[in-house]
C-alpha cells in the first residue's frame, strides 16, 4: 500500500518557506523595489508601445531629421531618417526585452533539463555534459555568440540562439549544483522508500526545489541578455535594420553623436536603466530567497 | 605543487580537442557549400572546385579535420578568404593590440576596484560605501559599447582631451601617443570588471574581516593597517583572483565591442569584419586563437589560487 508522502514526512507546506516572509524581505529593501518598478515601467512600455507611440516607428520624415529633443511634435526627437525617437524607443524595448526574456527561457529550459538530469543520474551522462559545459566555457561569453552567429548568419532569431546557447553552461551548473546538494536529503529518500519513481522524484520534489536558485539566476541573467543582444545588434549581428531594437538604434546614431547625441544616447540610457532595474531586482529577489548568498 | 600543475595542464587537452573539434565545425555546420558561400554567388564552377581542393573540402569530415589541426598545431590557418594572406600572422598582429588594451584595461579596474572595495568594506554604511557601490552597481548595468560612446562625446568632442579613435596618430606616434589613445578603450572596458572587482572585494573583505584569526590580530595589538592589509587581504585575494580570471573572458569578449566603437586594430574588430565578410578561415583562426588563450588564462588562475591557498586540489 501506498502513502501519501505527506503522511510520512509531513505537511510540505509548513516546511517551504512562506512566501509572505519572502516578500516582506524583498519590500523591505528599497533598491529592490527601485528595481521592480523600473522593471515593470520597461515592460509595461514594451507590452502597450502601439497604443503609446505617438508614430509609426518606422515613419520616415527627412525635412524633420535629427531633430533634438523637444521639437514640436516630436518629444525625444528624431533620428537621422527623421523617424520619432520615442516610438522607436517603444518599440525598440518590444524587441530587446522580448529576445533577452526568450533567450533567457530557451537557456533556462535547456540548462535546467541538463543539470537536473546530470546531476541527479550521475554516470557516464554527467561526464558527457560536463565535458561538453567545459568545452562551451573555454570560450568568452561574448566571443562564443558571435561564433555561433558565424554559423547560422545575423538576424533577430539567430541572435536569440546565441545568446541562449552562450547561457547554458551557466544553468547548467547551477542547477546541478542544487541537484547534488538536495538530491541525499532525507524527503528525497523518504520519497524513494515511499516507491515514487526516479522521474516523479525530479518533476514533484528535486526541480520544485531547484525554483528558487533557477528564478534568481533568470532574473539576475536578463541583465546581460539585453545587454549582449543590444551588443550583436550593436555590430550588425542581431537584429537588422530597419526594425527598432536599441542596439541598433545606438549603432545608427553613432555616426552622428557630434551633431545629434541623442539618437545614440537615449537608447543607451534605455538600455543602462532597464539592466539596472532587472539587477537591482535580482539582487533583491536573491536576497529575499536566500539571505545567506547576500553580497 | 608541481604534480597539481601537471594535472591541470594536462586537463586541458581533453578540452582543447573539444574547443578545435567545435572551431571547425563553424565552417560545416553552416548551411550551404562553405566554398560557394566564402566566393560569393557570382563564384565560377571552376574557383568553387579550385577552393574545394585548397580546403580540402572533397574529402570525408574526419579527414578533413585531421589535415586541418594538423596544421593548426604548425600555427598554419589557412588564408584569409577577404584580405588573401595568411590568417596567422594577421591574428599575431592584431591579438598585441588586443592584448595591449586588455591589459590596461584590467589594471584600470584593478587599481580602481580592489582599493574601493576594501574601502567600502573597512568603512561599512558609509558614505563612501554607498557612493562607491551605487557607482558600482551602474558600471555593472552600462553595456560596453554605450560606456564608449559616452566617454567619447564628454573626453573626445567637449572637452578634445583624448582620441576617440585608432591606435596611433596617423602620422605615427610613440609610446605617450599609444598611451594617449589607450586612455578612453581602457577606461571604457575597464568599467564593468572594476565595479565588479569592486563589489566582490568588498564582500570577500567583509567576510574575513569578521573571523576570529582577525579579532586576535587585533587584540594582539597589531596596526589596523597590518591587520587589513597583510591578514585579512591575504585571504579575501582568493576571491579577487577568482574574478579577476573571470575578468578576462569578459574583457576577451568585451574587447569586440570596445575595438569597434573606438576602431582599435585588435583581434575582435579583425572577427566582426571577417563574420560579416563570411571569411571562415579567419573566424576559425582568430576564435580559435582566442579560446586557446583563454584556456590557458584559466590555467593561470587556478595555479594561483594554488598558490594563495595551499588547501586548493582537484
Amino acid at each position: 500500500m501506498k502513502f501519501p508522502i505527506s503522511m510520512v514526512i509531513g505537511n510540505e507546506k509548513k516546511q517551504q518557506r512562506p512566501r509572505s516572509k519572502v516578500l516582506r524581505r524583498f519590500v523591505k529593501n528599497r533598491l529592490s523595489v527601485l528595481g521592480a518598478f523600473i522593471v515593470f515601467i520597461t515592460l509595461t512600455s514594451a507590452v502597450f508601445a502601439p497604443l503609446l507611440s505617438p508614430y509609426d516607428p518606422n515613419m520616415v520624415n527627412t525635412q524633420r531629421r535629427l531633430s533634438p529633443p523637444g521639437s514640436s511634435g516630436h518629444f525625444l526627437g528624431t533620428d537621422d531618417f527623421g523617424r520619432d525617437m520615442l516610438s522607436r524607443l517603444l518599440w525598440g524595448a518590444r524587441v530587446t526585452i522580448f529576445v533577452a526574456i526568450t533567450a533567457t527561457l530557451m537557456a533556462m529550459f535547456a540548462g535546467t533539463i541538463l543539470g537536473l538530469l546530470s546531476g541527479f543520474f550521475m554516470g557516464w551522462f554527467d561526464i558527457l555534459v560536463m565535458r561538453l559545459i567545459d568545452i562551451l566555457m573555454a570560450f568568452p561569453y561574448f566571443l562564443l555568440a558571435i561564433t555561433v552567429i558565424a554559423v547560422l548568419g545575423p538576424g533577430l532569431l539567430n541572435g536569440m540562439i546565441a545568446i541562449a546557447i552562450v547561457n547554458i553552461p551557466f544553468f547548467t551548473r547551477i542547477v546541478r549544483g542544487v541537484v547534488l546538494s538536495i538530491k541525499e536529503l532525507s524527503y528525497i529518500e523518504a520519497a524513494r522508500a515511499l516507491g515514487a519513481n526516479r522521474y516523479r522524484i525530479i518533476g514533484q520534489h528535486v526541480l520544485i526545489n531547484c525554483f528558487p536558485s533557477i528564478v534568481v539566476a533568470g532574473t539576475l541573467n536578463i541583465g546581460w541578455m539585453i545587454t549582449a543582444a543590444a551588443g550583436l545588434s550593436f555590430l550588425g549581428l542581431g537584429v537588422q535594420p530597419p526594425t527598432a531594437d536599441w542596439g541598433t538604434m545606438i549603432a545608427s546614431g553613432r555616426q552622428y553623436i557630434s551633431v545629434a547625441p541623442h539618437v545614440a544616447t537615449l537608447p543607451g540610457m534605455a538600455i543602462f536603466f532597464t539592466v539596472l532595474g532587472f539587477n537591482l531586482m535580482g539582487d533583491g529577489l536573491r536576497d529575499a530567497l536566500d539571505p545567506r548568498l547576500k553580497i | 605543487m608541481k604534480e597539481y600543475v601537471v594535472k591541470r595542464l594536462l586537463l586541458t587537452i581533453p578540452v582543447l580537442l573539444g574547443v578545435s573539434i567545435l572551431v571547425f565545425s563553424v565552417m560545416h555546420l553552416a548551411p550551404g557549400d562553405p566554398a560557394v558561400i566564402m566566393l560569393g554567388p557570382q563564384a565560377t564552377k571552376e574557383s568553387i572546385e579550385k577552393l574545394h581542393q585548397e580546403l580540402g573540402l572533397d574529402r570525408p569530415l574526419v579527414v578533413q579535420y585531421f589535415i586541418w589541426i594538423s596544421k593548426v598545431v604548425h600555427l598554419d590557418f589557412g588564408r584569409s578568404i577577404v584580405l588573401g594572406r595568411e590568417v596567422f600572422p594577421e591574428i599575431w598582429l592584431r591579438f598585441k593590440a588586443t592584448i595591449i588594451l586588455t591589459s590596461a584595461s584590467l589594471t584600470l579596474a584593478f587599481l580602481i576596484g580592489v582599493p574601493a572595495g576594501i574601502t567600502s568594506a573597512v568603512r561599512q554604511y558609509s558614505i563612501f560605501d554607498a557612493a562607491s557601490m551605487l557607482i558600482a552597481l551602474a558600471g555593472v548595468s552600462m553595456p560596453v559599447f554605450f560606456t564608449g560612446i559616452v566617454l567619447i562625446i564628454i573626453f573626445s568632442m567637449n572637452l578634445n582631451f583624448f582620441p576617440s579613435a585608432g591606435m596611433y596618430s596617423p602620422r605615427g606616434g610613440d609610446f605617450l601617443d599609444l598611451l594617449h589613445h589607450l586612455f578612453l578603450p581602457a577606461l571604457t572596458l575597464g568599467t564593468a570588471s572594476a565595479a565588479v572587482l569592486a563589489r566582490m572585494t568588498r564582500s570577500a573583505m567583509l567576510e574575513t574581516i569578521r573571523q576570529d584569526y582577525i579579532r586576535t590580530a587585533r587584540a594582539k595589538g597589531l596596526a589596523e593597517k597590518t591587520v587589513i592589509y597583510v591578514h585579512a587581504l591575504r585571504n579575501a585575494a582568493i576571491t579577487i583572483v577568482t574574478v579577476l580570471g573571470m575578468q578576462v573572458g569578459y574583457q576577451l569578449g568585451g574587447a569586440i565591442l570596445t575595438e569597434t566603437v573606438f576602431s582599435w586594430p585588435g583581434i575582435g574588430m579583425m572577427m566582426v569584419r571577417a563574420i560579416q565578410a563570411r571569411d571562415y578561415p579567419m573566424v576559425q583562426g582568430g576564435v580559435l586563437f582566442v579560446a586557446a588563450v583563454f584556456v590557458f588564462v584559466n590555467i593561470i588562475v587556478d595555479i594561483a589560487y594554488a598558490y594563495l591557498d595551499p588547501r586548493i586540489r582537484y
